[in-house]
């Protein structure tokens, strides 16, 4: 019973690694670019969502400030593209990378100066509390994070496999002169792509939120976010579902039956592991240089 | 303006070009020199941060800068000096040996932890060094018995031929310490970018492909490029530790690995210049943001998060407006006075380039 009820919390916490590596691997997918402030973004996500709906704030209804604030996200994420990243094209992967964490340092301040450093609470009607099924103990906020991480992978991996945009976005990424002469306004697309992982990670901040206090370093778990995404290997939304429960259940596992101080390594030295041995994740998509 | 006419390879690689910059440098060694008679003990402190940063830079610069490995984790090599400079001391060994020995130490380790990361290329490298600047605070909690875990270290008296050398108490002999290292390093790096080796960084930072074409071994020059970045940021780690005065796990946090990266990307990557540059801006930034404060009236309240929120700002100006960091915007006003009045717009835009992936789906 005890491993079923591991396995259940490690697999909620996964599935918000997940989202959150989900975003990471749709911006890479899209535009090869690294965005570093995933976890940030979450964040704020989770803080708009709480500002619209706590009642010392706003005071919105949680089902109207819930969409509401994935819409705010998803246009954050675009006029973000639009006044920034854009002006970076041609630039290296690594400037952008250096950009993102900067940007993850402003975000994290900004929520400080507005939301304050105290951990807060999101009102959510996720939140309602435990049910027992046979001895093992479920929230609904896990349940909810589980079937939501599900619902959101499989229509991303649809709309990319099969919608015109999707198409558009893969091709752009691959080849970017090629598809401007195909008639795909490549910058367009990118902006849309960073609206798009926006939208994801407010989604993925309201999950969290509704699992337990935030606070403006939350952001923070965007590092092992993107150890996930990486276990999974870029590039491929599967990929990076499974990285991200990988990591969640390793994670309660480990504090269970590593002693103290072991554990909390466990999912770094994995990554380590995965690196050396398949350095482009378990999920690999990419060819050996050749010369 | 003035014009080098290289009649010989020989001219090509003099450590300074002319006699002009030869004097402007040896100008600015003496004032360097003189300096605890011209300044107070705060602020020559504060310089002492700079010139320990700066060397924490040119470490990072080497591998980055001029290898184009981006590092994320090197407050991991930062505190590997720290802590082994000051555990060979404890043992008894005295400072000009423990000193280097911490140097060599940390150059073995990031040479053995740079067999399997010199296989990974951008992002890739860039979450392992994030890895292992997490593991490192682990592991120093971890080897409790050796680094005294959470509860810390003190750094000892240096003392060589018999002069006692300490932060507080005798400021000025601890800068003068701080600055011969910073000369040494600065020369050492000076002399590599010349040497077969810096150029084989260089190739493979610009293409790995046609470096590889023109006979450079890859794996060998990364490593190497990782060995003395390392042996580098751990002199500057050790002289850290003793400028703080007590560390534990959480002085070399994932946050100095950023910090680090972020600095020489403000100064102008692939420059010594920049590293410097960049050290004045991290080293400052603390005072002149409580300066202002003071002068808008903001008192003594503590805004959490402000430093590295305006740092953050400013790394996406540079970014987005000078790429090539302070001292690219310092050589392009230089070379506009050289050429006056002939200096162009369209001299320093960049090319444009598109991206074509590497990725099977």
């Amino acid at each position: 019973m005890e491993v079923v009820q591991l396995l259940v919390s490690g697999l909620a916490n996964g599935c918000v690694y997940g989202l959150i590596a989900l975003g990471f691997v749709l911006i890479y997918k899209a535009t090869e670019q690294v965005n570093f402030a995933q976890g940030d973004f979450m964040m704020l996500g989770a803080f708009v969502c709480l500002g619209l709906t706590n009642a010392h704030y706003v005071g919105l209804p949680f089902w109207v400030a819930a969409p509401l604030s994935i819409a705010i996200m998803a246009v954050l994420g675009y006029l973000l593209d639009f006044f920034v990243l854009r002006h970076l094209f041609g630039q290296s992967q690594t400037a952008v990378v250096i950009l993102t964490i900067a940007l993850g340092f402003v975000i994290r301040f900004v929520a400080g100066v507005i939301w304050s450093h105290e951990p807060q609470t999101l009102e959510s009607p996720l939140a309602i509390g435990d049910f027992n099924i046979g001895g093992v103990v479920l929230g609904m906020a896990d349940i909810a994070v589980i079937v939501v991480t599900v619902l959101l992978t499989y229509f991303l991996y649809q709309f990319f496999q099969r919608t015109k945009l999707g198409l558009a976005m893969q091709a752009a990424s691959q080849n970017q002169m090629a598809a401007y002469f195909m008639g795909i306004p490549v910058k367009r697309v990118q902006g849309m792509i960073w609206g798009l992982s926006g939208a994801v990670a407010a989604v993925a901040g309201i999950l969290f939120a509704s699992k337990g206090a935030i606070d403006p370093n939350a952001g923070l778990l965007g590092i092992k976010a993107f150890a996930a995404a990486v276990i999974g290997g870029f590039g491929s939304l599967p990929g990076a579902l499974m990285g991200g429960l990988i990591v969640g259940v390793i994670e309660p596992f480990a504090s269970r039956y590593f002693p103290a101080g072991y554990s909390q390594i466990a999912p770094y030295t994995l990554l380590l592991f995965v690196l050396v041995f398949r350095p482009h994740g378990l999920f690999s998509q990419v060819r050996i240089k050749k010369v | 303006m003035r014009i080098h006419f290289k009649t010989s390879y020989e001219h090509d690689i003099r450590l300074f070009p002319d006699w002009w910059s030869f004097f402007v440098y040896a100008t600015l060694i003496v004032i360097a020199v003189a300096l605890p008679w011209l300044m107070d003990d705060f602020f020559l402190g504060e310089v002492t941060n700079v010139l320990i940063w700066a060397i924490a830079g040119l470490g990072l610069m080497l591998l980055t800068g001029q290898t184009g490995q981006a590092s994320l984790g090197h407050a991991a090599f930062l505190a590997l000096g720290c802590y082994s400079c000051i555990i060979f001391m404890e043992q008894g060994w005295p400072f000009l040996i423990a000193f280097p020995a911490a140097g060599i130490l940390t150059g073995v380790v990031g040479t053995i932890i740079a067999i399997p990361a010199i296989r990974l290329h951008g992002i890739y490298l860039a979450i392992a060094t994030i890895a292992l600047s997490i593991l490192a605070d682990d592991i120093i909690v971890l080897m409790e018995p050796i680094t005294d875990g959470v509860s810390g270290k003190f750094a000892p008296m240096i003392t060589i031929f018999g002069i006692e050398i300490e932060r507080w108490t005798t400021p000025d002999r601890f800068y003068w310490l701080v600055l011969a290292v910073t000369i040494l390093c600065t020369l050492a790096y000076r002399n590599l970018l010349r040497s077969p080796l810096g150029r084989a960084m260089a190739a493979v930072r610009d293409s790995e492909v046609s470096a590889t074409a023109m006979g450079v071994h890859i794996a060998r020059t990364k490593a190497a490029a990782f060995g003395i970045s390392c042996a580098i940021t751990g002199l500057a780690g050790a002289l850290m530790g003793f400028y703080a005065g007590a560390f534990n796990n959480e002085t070399f946090s994932i946050v100095i690995s950023i910090t680090l990266l972020m600095m020489i990307v403000i100064g102008g990557l692939g420059s010594i210049h920049g590293a410097f540059f960049g050290a004045v801006v991290v080293a400052f930034l603390p005072q002149f943001l409580s300066m202002t404060k003071d002068l808008i009236g903001g008192g003594s309240v503590a805004i959490p998060g402000l430093e590295t929120g305006v740092f953050g700002m400013i790394l996406i100006l540079f970014i987005l407006f000078e790429p090539m960091g302070i001292y690219g915007r310092w050589m392009k006003i230089r070379i506009w006075f050289e050429l006056f009045p002939f200096a162009r717009k369209d001299m320093f835009k960049r090319q444009k380039s598109y991206l074509k992936t590497e990725r099977l789906r």
